[in-house]
């Protein structure tokens, strides 16, 4: 009988655990490291992101993780009134979850920024945007790398 | 010194958007790898980039070590007048480099 209390209590505390992590997820669907979801926390501090507009382009297959290709772009008319204030990039794997930060306004035209990445490992990148109303939207991209960055030489 | 290189087209015409390449030489050591003698390797990378257009910031990217070796950026820009385009590189060990384009529009 007490066994099937804590059982229940436990499960409990595991639910009410779990609808905490889906509120403050970015992709509930995949198993994001807390490491990253920190660091996504500090840049996106209590606003919800949402899935879409954000085109993040990488080889599904790296043979060589010390320089993925990473091409990021947001649909956006880039006016003053609406643009892409920044856009973030993070990984879950890397020995540490922030990748870059990219900050452009309406002057840029076109939001979209393309440069070399390491991955140390196969692993999920995710994008989030930061636009000129305050929302955020992200993407992410899954990576198969053979050759990891960070242990063998280039 | 860095060797730095940047592409910006030379010629644009009034509100064109530009496309702007930028490479720069630095090894961007992430400072978790260790040398044969098993002492880690102290971080040097590039911290900041940043891209100003006759003085006004158009373009900024803060760098972390998962930045390949070489940093190298594609982004773009509205071809407004004609003047100057500055390019900065700033980070670990007081590096720092600088580099500009003109660019004439009509």
């Amino acid at each position: 009988m007490e066994r099937e209390t804590s059982r229940r209590a436990f499960l409990q505390a595991a639910a009410a655990g779990l609808g905490l992590g889906a509120v403050i997820t970015v992709a509930p669907a995949d198993a994001t490291p807390a490491a990253m979801e920190d660091a996504v926390r500090k840049v996106v501090g209590s606003s919800r992101v949402s899935k879409g507009r954000v085109k993040l382009e990488l080889p599904p297959l790296s043979e060589n993780g010390n320089t993925v290709p990473l091409t990021v772009s947001v649909e956006s008319p880039m006016t003053p009134a609406d643009h892409v204030r920044a856009i973030h990039v993070f990984t879950e794997l890397n020995p540490q979850p922030d990748v870059v930060s990219f900050r452009f306004g309406p002057r840029a035209g076109r939001a979209s920024v393309s440069t070399r990445i390491r991955l140390a490992n196969t692993q999920t990148v995710t994008a989030i945007a930061e636009l000129s109303d305050g929302s955020f939207w992200s993407a992410s991209a899954a990576v198969v790398v053979t050759l990891a960055a960070c242990l063998e030489d280039a | 010194m860095a060797n730095a290189l940047v592409n910006v087209p030379p010629r644009a015409r009034r509100g064109e958007i530009i496309e702007i390449k930028t490479l720069i030489s630095h090894p961007m050591e992430t400072g978790y790898r260790r040398s044969q003698l098993g002492t880690p390797i102290p971080r040097d990378i590039i911290r900041l980039f940043v891209c100003t257009y006759n003085g006004t910031e158009i373009f900024r990217a803060e760098l972390h070590p998962a930045i390949a070796a070489n940093p190298f950026f594609v982004f773009s820009t509205v071809a407004t007048e004609s003047g100057t385009l500055a390019f900065q590189w700033t980070g670990d060990n007081g590096f720092s480099a600088t580099e500009s384009a003109a660019i004439t529009v009509d």
